[in-house]
């Protein structure tokens, strides 16, 4: 048993973040939410994705894939949820090799979840919207984040053949946003000066951006666990702990960053609704609560 | 990033399950848990056992996975856990091995194995406690020997022990942290007195030590002298990292039998309830592959564990409370029968957030430490 990253993995994961700093950095992150167009993607961008693999990923390499599993899609996904990548990730990744396009990257994949369609607009191809329906519009709380509603919730997407590879890949995301609001934290509270002396030196301050970390990393090691096991219960665990390590962090975060944290130019407040975001994809919160709950009754 | 046991791991494991099938029913009853040399029988008795059939060594010697899988089976057998032993076997025995001579390690540690040995820790004093290198104790030179004056408390089984982790001062000029020494104190020696203190669940599992004019070898000094606090974080390091991780084993069998307890008496009806349980299980299989990931990365370092440790304590010292809370709401007006084992666990898990560090400390070493926070107020 080895648990760690393999370098495979640790050069995966900075291929990507490499490719996401050049291409989608906090500069660019901030003037995409500033921007009139925000609700635009940037389908360069996407194909730059699609070339690098994101998509194709797990589709195996003879037709057209790299041939990798879940775990490796759970480490990409973590990095784009680090660096508030936009756009219909998940579902396009789920459509490669079933939608064509996708996995190159040349279209735009969004499908209906927990009663909301992301990006209906921008995309090419619309999953799990059946005929007659038509999604109204919402004014999304995440700007980078367009939204529709359809008439009827579906709560319960057990019967969506990949709803726990997509909870699992959204938990992934999660944890990519909790682990980048734990160190914009810690690195305001290390420079910010009150009372002459840096604010993370305070204890109370401290305090928050440790219990930062512990939410962070106990989640690490479930959704990691999870890619790894595939097993539904496990990810609906990680998935839980993932959604509240996200929305936690990014409150926290808020706060080290006083009145600061308050404005639309700090990076935190666009983790924290798009966590909310995400936290509404189908097999989140209660769903997993009970999935959890009735594994443990029933083992003997 | 693999979660697999190899072929020689799931045989250790195929044979451990045997031996204990055939070894469990022949266990003697288990003692009253307010006897404390009754349980110390028990419980030297059983680590007998295991140091007989090659399963002694299990907890700092060998390949930290096959502890693991150890861990997992004694528990899912309902075989007694360390007991009187959690000292010896889980952080004075594991400091002596990384820190010890080699003459050091050979008297001190097969008879903990045997389960001929039981340790006690005395760290904490009345006036040291979160900030233990403030200890006074005093450890004056005197020929081949040191003589020891103090007062520690808060001591978990000193009453039962033959040796005990002892803090010492011996240079009462330096800096705090450089003048203190890490000494191993047969608790027979003259001059050592132990007044048990009754704990808030009514039992009597911690004491007051106090030390007039004891005499300790220099031989028994583990480190160089004043170079005690540096051991001391070896010794944190196993307490906070390691010795808790067969407690979350339990934790998780706990919780199973919570959720089928209120399956049966119908509190499973109320959804707030099952929620709370299935948060708490997706906690605790977190924590397990939290073990998992501290384990791999010691064994991949070779190091004592690190400040993954705290880490680690924080979220299970609070998930072991919330545990027993949850079991609470399933018994119902139960609850309040200390009669029953999970109501005097309840108890017990107060404790948690308090020994081996509070939270306060822990997240104070997280953010200092792991995060590189400045040092401060
Ligand atoms: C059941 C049990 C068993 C124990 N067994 C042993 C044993 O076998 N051997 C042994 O040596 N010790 C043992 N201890 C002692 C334990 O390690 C101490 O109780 C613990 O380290 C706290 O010290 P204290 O009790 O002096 O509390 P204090 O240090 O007085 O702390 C009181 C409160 O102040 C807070 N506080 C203190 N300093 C800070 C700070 N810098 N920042 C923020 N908050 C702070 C603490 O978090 C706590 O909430 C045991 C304790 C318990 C409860």
């Amino acid at each position: 048993m080895d648990f760690r990253l393999t370098d495979d993995q640790r050069a995966l994961v900075r291929g990507i973040r490499d490719l996401l700093g050049r291409r989608f950095g906090p500069d660019a992150l901030r003037a995409a939410a500033g921007a009139d167009g925000a609700g635009e993607l940037d389908r360069g961008l996407w194909r730059e994705l699609g070339a690098a693999g994101f998509f194709a990923l797990r589709l195996p390499e003879d037709a057209g894939g790299v041939g990798l599993g879940l775990p490796e899609a759970a480490l990409l996904f973590e990095e784009a949820g680090r660096a508030l990548l936009p756009g219909p990730l998940v579902a396009t990744h789920l459509a490669a090799g079933r939608v064509p396009g996708a996995a190159e990257g040349t279209a735009v994949v969004t499908r209906a979840d927990g009663g909301l369609v992301e990006w209906l607009d921008a995309a090419d191809v619309v999953l799990g919207v059946g005929d007659g329906v038509t999604p109204r519009p919402l004014r999304s709380v995440d700007p980078l984040t367009p939204l529709h509603r359809l008439a009827y919730a579906r709560l319960d997407t057990g019967d969506v053949p990949d709803a726990h590879e997509a909870s699992l890949l959204t938990a992934a995301e999660q944890l990519g946003s909790a682990g980048r609001t734990t160190a914009l934290a810690v690195a305001h509270a290390r420079v910010r000066e009150q009372f002459g002396r840096p604010i993370g030196s305070f204890q109370a301050v401290k305090q928050l951006c440790a219990h930062m970390l512990v939410r962070t990393e106990v989640a690490r090691a479930a959704v990691y666990a999870a890619a790894v096991t595939a097993d539904p219960v496990e990810i609906a665990g990680a998935r839980l702990l993932a959604d509240e390590a996200a929305a936690e962090c990014a409150r926290d975060c808020l706060q080290v960053h006083g009145g600061m944290g308050f404005t639309w130019e700090a990076e935190v407040h666009l983790h924290l609704k798009r966590a909310w975001v995400r936290a509404a994809r189908g097999l989140g919160g209660a769903v997993a609560e009970e999935a959890v709950a009735e594994s443990l009754a029933a083992t003997p | 990033m693999e979660l697999d046991y190899s072929a020689e791991e799931e045989e250790f494991r195929a044979r451990l399950r045997h031996w204990l099938g055939t070894e469990l029913p022949k266990l003697p009853a288990r003692p009253d848990p307010l006897d404390w040399p009754a349980r110390r029988a028990y419980d030297c008795g059983w680590q007998r056992r295991l140091y007989d059939a090659g399963y002694g060594h299990v907890h700092w010697d060998g390949s930290p996975t096959r502890r693991l899988i150890f861990l997992e089976e004694t528990e899912r057998a309902g075989a007694p856990y360390v007991g009187a032993g959690f000292v010896g076997l889980l952080h004075a025995g594991p400091t002596i091995a990384a820190e010890g001579t080699p003459e050091q390690r050979e008297r001190w540690l097969e008879p903990v194995l045997r389960g001929d040995a039981v340790w006690c820790q005395g760290f904490s004093e009345p006036e040291a406690g979160s900030d233990l290198a403030s200890l006074r104790t005093r450890a004056v030179r005197d020929g081949d020997a040191y003589v020891v004056t103090g007062h520690k408390i808060w001591t978990s089984h000193a009453e039962i022990a033959d040796w005990c982790e002892l803090l010492v001062r011996t240079d009462p000029d330096a800096p705090k942290h450089r003048g203190i020494s890490w000494l191993a104190m047969p608790m027979d020696a003259p001059g050592i007195t132990v007044r048990p203190l009754r704990t808030l669940a009514g039992t009597a599992e911690f004491a007051e030590v106090f030390l007039d004019e004891v005499r300790v070898p220099v031989a028994n000094r583990v480190g160089a002298e004043n170079d005690g606090w540096r051991v001391t974080l070896v010794t944190l390091s196993f307490e906070r990292g390691t010795a808790f991780v067969g407690e979350v084993v339990a934790c998780r069998r706990v919780l199973g039998e919570l959720a089928r307890t209120a399956r049966k008496n119908g509190r499973w009806d109320d959804p707030v309830l099952r929620r709370r349980l299935g948060r708490l299980g997706a906690e605790f299989q977190a924590l397990w592959r939290l073990i998992q990931w501290n384990v791999s990365e010691a064994a991949a370092t070779g190091a004592v564990p690190g400040t993954g440790g705290s880490v680690f304590k924080l979220s299970y010292s609070h998930a072991r409370q919330e545990l027993y809370d949850a079991a609470a709401a399933v018994l119902g007006p139960d609850a309040l029968d200390l009669g029953r084992e999970w109501p005097r666990d309840r108890l017990s898990s107060l404790s948690y957030t308090i020994a081996a560090g509070t939270s306060q400390i822990q997240r104070n070493i997280v953010a200092e430490r792991v995060l590189g926070l400045p040092k401060g107020r």
